[in-house]
Order: structure tokens, then sequence, then C-alpha cells
């Protein structure tokens, strides 16, 4: 109650002293020679707008004011955009690409589990290694995916279910393994419950956390690319209101240029075109960035998936002869999934395919296309094989090294990989640039504000000074 | 012919008619059950009928139990489900068939240790019954290669030879009452017992009261379930969602071994199984133990579609050779080891008339 009318009071105060210098400053102490100086602030502004250097003080005052405001608002909203486009590439995007690549590693170890089982109790050096790496490739990932996420979020719950579960899921292969080396079908039964739980706990576990990273990324990529409306309504107003007072001091004294409020024109005029082309090119940059990088990696991270669903299945189907049915009892449940895996991983390859907008990105997508009509071609024959009652044949033909169902997987993964990287490039590439387009903005907006407020001031002091 | 039917009607709705019949025969299948009211009826009539002991007379006392002794056993129709047809090395229809094809197409399971198992360092099917399966295959095509395994789920044998998606089931397959109004079994060719597999230390005892609050393992669609759906001593032998989508697979799974793992980890505290089987398991790991003694007496028998006849006279053929000396050869290599003290095949029995 002592201090609050103090306060604002100081500033009409102080703004009115260089006009009348005979009224000292408010009386800090005793409120009611404040009330008066405020409510005699007033009263002398309100007597000062009949006159026209009271007229050119306020008018001074709401230019420099609304330059101010339109570089805090503009420095504000693009510090906003350009941390969100900086979310996008160097944190959600690359954690979202980290979640796919944690599903592949899991269902990759899966893969490599059964067909290291089929190879027999001495399982081949690479397939071991391949294991191997998926799964330290899996654990890193899910440290550094928990150090960003939020403790308290559904992803945080997902990473926990995941952390839970591979040591478990590791756990069952190693008793599988241990099993299958006594030469005891075990192993055989410990590697179904470790499939189980993969494919019950930790792949769907991976799956929500890869859609609650991409939804996230969605997210930082819409708030980097929203219009700053307000920075840019201001600058309008501002700009407007600039060339208004110029046309008053034109009018009143004939004089074209008034330097300080040129002054405060152009450097106005400047930060709005600046935060509009720096907005237009980070929302170009980024909107290339989704159109041809995250648009494409989503459907790629999909085909790979499902090749691996696939390649998982396939190999499920010859550890298991049959044993295992769909629900209905009628059909092979391994052979089943491996042709929805098949489905999805052409259909998702169609779909890259027509999303891939230069022939590096094309390239590795027709290839894999084709590897994929090969896979397809080669597990029939080893299907009919099969079922001819040549077991051995048909499981030469699913892991052996050349021409076999798994080298077409290899050669599908290969293509997948580089079609990523390749997409991934590109992403990073234009968000950068989108990225690149906010750079110093916020800083010069901030400078440039100065500069208007300044001269807006300065150019009316000029116009000021004719009256004393 | 309503029993075909039922193989495939899964779960059977509580009809006061069919409880009655679900008693008597493959109430195993008919999991789902939810109806307290059908199990009660279901104990209550084996309790009251005190059917024909099994099928043979030869059972000691001590191995009977109300439960076990329903198993297998259909009042009027079926009173000795080992005794098959007559044996013939006669061609026939289904014969003809698998000569035109060339190959034998024989159900078996790669899980069931020494009996029929997928040797994980060949990765070749081996065993007891696989043995068998050749001998057949020998028989009538002229080759033990001439032969195509499928691996076929306990709870889908009947499926699988009503499909037609196998000639033959050779899987360690119990003969009774329920399964031979689905299917036409040989001649008996293995005896066995169900019987209670637990941890060396464990407090159960055996198929007893020991069970009581344990939560214990059985493969879907074997006797060991029937059993347990009839007299389970107040153990937990269901899961929640058994027979649905979500299914657990904790205490009911696909396969006999797999109970074993479920047991390892600690998920369940025993297992019931044929005692052939269990022994398999035992032999798989040395701080289990079978427990108590077998409180059935089962007969395995060769499956095969119902009214192939021609190949099952075929197979009892086959059989009546089979025990003259290959049958031991067999059991020495793979059961001796772990099922000791066995003497001979059982005998077979012929239908008359």
């Amino acid at each position: 109650m002592t201090y609050a009318p103090d306060a604002p009071a100081a500033v009409p105060a102080a703004r009115s002293a260089p006009v009348a210098p005979g009224v000292p400053g408010p009386p800090p102490a005793t409120p009611p020679a404040a009330r008066g100086a405020w409510a005699g602030g007033w009263s002398r502004l309100r007597a000062e707008a009949t006159t026209e250097p009271g007229r050119l003080l306020i008018l001074g005052a709401v230019l420099a004011a609304l330059v101010v405001v339109f570089g805090a608002v503009t420095a504000y909203e693009v510090s906003d955009r350009a941390a969100a486009a900086d979310d996008v590439v160097s944190r959600s995007q690359p954690l979202s690409a980290d979640a796919a690549d944690i599903y592949r590693s899991l269902a990759d170890a899966d893969t490599a589990a059964a067909g290291g089982f089929l190879a027999g109790a001495q399982e081949p050096a690479d397939v071991r290694e391949r294991y191997e790496r998926d799964i330290t490739t899996a654990s890193r990932l899910l440290i550094k995916a928990a150090a960003n996420t939020d403790g308290s979020s559904r992803s945080a719950r997902d990473i926990a279910t995941l952390n839970e579960h591979l040591p478990r899921y590791t756990g069952l292969v190693e008793r599988a393994r241990a099993a299958n080396r006594q030469g005891l079908p075990l192993g055989g039964a410990y590697l179904r419950y470790a499939n189980q739980q993969m494919s019950t706990h930790l792949l769907p576990a991976a799956e929500r956390l890869y859609e609650a990273e991409t939804a996230r990324l969605d997210q930082d990529d819409r708030s980097a690319r929203g219009w700053p409306f307000l920075s840019l309504a201001l600058g309008v107003v501002v700009v407007a209101a600039l060339l208004r007072a110029q046309r008053r001091t034109y009018l009143r004294t004939n004089r074209v240029f008034n330097r300080g409020l040129l002054a405060a024109t152009v450097a106005s005029t400047v930060m709005l075109l600046w935060l509009a082309a720096g907005h237009t090119l980070a929302r170009a940059g980024l909107n290339e960035a989704r159109a041809h990088g995250q648009d494409s990696l989503k459907v790629l991270n999909e085909a790979r998936i499902n090749s691996l669903k696939a390649r998982a299945n396939e190999n499920l189907t010859v550890v298991a002869r049959g044993a295992v049915l769909t629900a209905d009892g009628k059909r092979d449940k391994y052979e089943t999934e491996y042709g929805t895996g098949m489905g999805k991983l052409s259909a998702a390859l169609a779909e890259a395919g027509r999303l891939a907008d230069d022939s590096a990105g094309g390239g590795p997508v027709a290839d894999a296309v084709q590897r994929v009509e090969e896979w397809k071609k080669r597990h029939e024959d080893a299907r009919d094989t099969d079922d001819a009652g040549d077991y051995e044949g048909a499981l030469a033909k699913v892991i052996g090294v050349e021409d076999s169902t798994g080298e077409s997987f290899d050669q599908v993964d290969a293509a997948l990989k580089k079609a990523l990287a390749h997409e991934q490039g590109e992403f990073t590439r234009a968000a950068e640039d989108g990225r690149g387009a906010l750079t110093g903005l916020p800083v010069g907006a901030g400078a440039l504000a100065v500069v208007g407020a300044a001269g807006a001031i300065m150019g009316i002091n000029r116009r000021l000074s004719e009256y004393r | 012919m309503k029993g075909d039917d039922d193989t495939h009607a899964g779960p059977a709705p509580g009809q006061a008619g069919r409880a009655r019949r679900g008693a008597m025969r493959g109430a195993g299948r008919l999991r789902g059950w939810g109806g307290v009211a059908a199990m009660a009826a279901a104990c209550g009539l084996t309790a009251a009928l005190t059917l024909v002991p099994l099928s043979r007379a030869d059972l000691g006392s001590s191995a009977m139990s109300g439960a076990g002794s329903a198993l297998g056993a259909t009042a009027g129709t079926c009173q000795d489900p080992e005794a098959s047809l007559p044996p013939s090395s006669g061609d026939g229809p289904s014969i003809d068939a698998i000569k035109a094809r060339g190959k034998l197409v024989v159900g078996v399971d790669q899980n069931s240790y020494r009996w029929g198992y997928r040797d994980p360092a060949t990765g070749r099917l081996e065993g007891f019954d696989i043995d068998l399966a050749r001998a057949i295959a020998e028989d009538i095509l002229g080759s033990r290669d001439a032969i195509i395994f499928r691996a076929v789920p306990t709870n889908q044998r009947i499926a699988a030879l009503e499909n037609g998606t196998v000639d033959l089931v050779v899987r360690t397959m119990t003969i009774n009452c329920a399964r031979a109004a689905q299917v036409a079994f040989s001649t008996a060719y293995f005896q066995a017992g169900q019987q209670v597999l637990a941890p060396e230390d464990s407090p159960v005892k055996g198929y007893d009261a020991s069970l009581k609050g344990k939560r214990v393992c059985s493969a879907e669609g074997s006797t060991a379930y029937e059993a347990l759906e009839k007299n389970s001593f107040g153990a937990t032998f269901k899961d929640e969602h058994d027979g649905e989508d979500g299914d657990e697979d904790i205490h009911t799974v696909p396969n006999q071994l797999d109970c074993l793992v479920r047991l390892q980890m600690g998920e369940v505290d025993a297992v019931v199984t044929d005692n052939a089987l269990a022994a398999g398991q035992a032999a798989q790991d040395p701080a289990v133990e079978l427990k108590g003694k077998p409180f059935t007496t089962e007969f395995y028998g060769v499956a095969a579609k119902l009214g192939n006849d021609d190949l099952v006279r075929r197979v009892n053929q086959v059989l009546v050779e089979y025990r003259a000396g290959a049958w031991m050869r067999a059991y020495d290599t793979w059961l001796r080891p772990v099922l000791p003290g066995i003497t001979g095949p059982p005998a077979p029995k012929y239908r008359t008339g």
C-alpha cells in the first residue's frame, strides 16, 4: 500500500522531467505526497496532451515502447521456435530413431537366437555376435532413452518394462543355449518361452516407446513450424505507426525526413522482414525434413521391423515344425505371421518407393523390393521342400549361407539400412537448415529493437528541442 | 458321432446332458468350463459311477483313485478301448493313398526327450516313437526315410488326423474311450501312467493332498489335464485365459516339456504328466524327481483317422513283428536309461467280432 502507487508514479514523473523541470521528483516516503504526484502526473499528462510538445512526448514514448515490445515478443517467439527446431534436430528425432533402433535390435536378437538354435549345438560365431551386438545396442539405447524421459511419463513405464524384461529374456536364451549344448530338447522349450516373452512383453513396450517418441517429434516439429503471429502483427503495427508519425511530422514541418524516425522505421522493417523470411525458411527446411526425411524414415523403419518379424517367424516355422497353430487351430501360426509380416513389408516398401525423391533414396528401396520378391520365391521353395518331407533340405534353404531365405533377408536388411541412412541424412540436413534459418534472429531482434527505440526517441527529441 | 463334433466345439456350454457326457470322456478338451455347477456334476458322477476300473484288471489298487478310474471309459459302448482291429498286411484305400504319395506323414512330438525329440546337435528327430514310425514307413513304403514328420501339439493330435494333416499320430498318445470315439487306435505299444514330478525337496509327495494350494502344470488336452480337472486336490492348474487369445501359458502349456521350463522358472510347483514323459523331464534336470506312484495305468497307441481300417490293421501287423525284437532294441536305446525295469511290450488285444 505504501509503495505500490509509488513505483508507477516514477515513470510518468521521470518522463515528464525534461518538459517540466520545475516539478521535483516524487517525495519518496510520504504516501499522501506520492498520491499527489501520481494524480498530479496524470493530470499534467492530460494537460500536456493538449499542447504539441506534450503530444510529441507521448508519441515518442509510445513509439519507443512499441518497438521495444516488438523486439521482445519477436525474440521470445523466435527463441521458442528455435528451441523447438533444435529439439527436433538434436533431441526428439534422434530419440525417435533410437526407439526404432531399440525395437529393431530386440527383434533382431530374437531372430538371431532362433537362427542359432536351428544351426545346431554349435552356434555359428557370426549369429552369436549378431545377438550380442543387438542386446548391447538395445541396453545402451535404453539408458539413453531413460535419461531423456520424464520419470512419470508413459514412456518411462515402457522403458522400465523393457529394462525389467531384457535381462529375463537374455537369461532364458542363455538357458536355452546351455540345454542345447547338452543335447537336451529342453533348449527348444526355453527358446519358445524366450520368444513368448519377447513378443508379449518386450516388443510391445518397444513399439509403444517408438510411437511416443515419434509423437513427441511431431509435437516439437509443429511447435517449431507454428507462425509467430503476434510478432508479425506487432511488426506491422510498429512499422505503420512509425510511418504515420513521420507523415505527421512531414505535414506539420514540411520536412521529408526525420533521421531518428527513419532509422527506427528501417530497423523495424528489417526486423519484420528478417522474421518473416527466417521463419519461412525455417518452415521450408522443417517441411522438407518432414516430407523427405521423417515420413520416409517412418515407413522404412516399419519395413525393417516387418522384415525382421517375418524372418523371425520364418525361423520359428522351421523350429516348431507345425507344433504351434493359430487360435482357430487350422494353420501354422508362424507361417501365417510370416505372411502377415511380408505383406506389411511389401506395403511399406511401396510407400517408401513413392516417398523416395531422388535416386540415392530410391535405389536402395528398389533393391529391397527386388530382394523381397526373391525372398518370397525362396520361401515358397523351402516350404515346398519341407512339405515334401525333406526337412534338412528345407532347413538349408532357410538358414544356409547361399541362395537361402536368410541371405535374402540379410540383403533386404542391408538395403533398408542404406535407405534409412540416406533418409536420416536428408532429414538432418533439411532440419538443420531450418534450424539455421532462425540463428541470430532473437539476438538480432533485441539489437534492432534497441536501435529502433533509440531512433524513435531521438527523432521525437529532435522535434521537441525545437520547442525549447 | 456327436463325439466327433465335440472335439472342435471347444468349450461346451454347461448343459446338464453334456456335463454327464463330458465327465466321462474328453473333459480335458472342454477347457473354459467356467461353470462350477458343471464341474461339480462331473466330479459327482465320476465318484458315483465307479466305472470299470480303467481297462485292465491288473491295476494295483494303490494306483487307483476315483479320478483316475473315470478316464477312458464310456458306459455301455466302450469297455475295452485297447482292443483294436486284427492285424493284416493287406492294402486298402488309405494305404493306396500313402503309396501314391510315396511318403508317410506322421504326427510326432519334438519335445519329448527319448520319445520324439529334436537332437539339438544334429537337428534330427530321434526317439522311441520316431523309431516306431520309421518301422511303419519301412513296412508300407519300403524305406525308413519315406516319411514326413509333422510336429503336432498335444491338443491338436485328433484334429490333425481328422483334417488329414497327418496319416498317423505316433506321439505318446494314450488310448482311452473318449479318444477312441474320435480316432482309430492301433494295439497298445507301451504301458505308462500319470505321475507327479516336482523338485526333490518339494513338499509335494505325489498325486495326493500335498498338492493342496500348489500350482500344477500340465499340457493342454492331455490326460494329465483331464485327471486334474476331475480331482486337483485343491491345486491351481488353470490359466485365466485358457483357450483364449491372451492365454498366459503358465499352468496349461502346449507341450509337457514347457512344464519343466515353468517348473525351473519357479512359476509352478509341480508337473503332472505321463511317467514315461516325466522320466524324460527328470533326465534333463537332476534336481527334479518323480513323486509317489503312477496314479493311472495307460497305454500308448498309434492313432489313425477314424474309418481308415486298412491302415490300422497294417499298423497292428507291423506291431506284431515290432514286439518280437525291434521293440526291445528301441527300449534299450532310448528308454532303459530313464525308465528302467520294463521287461517287454504290453500284449496286444484284438476286437472280437
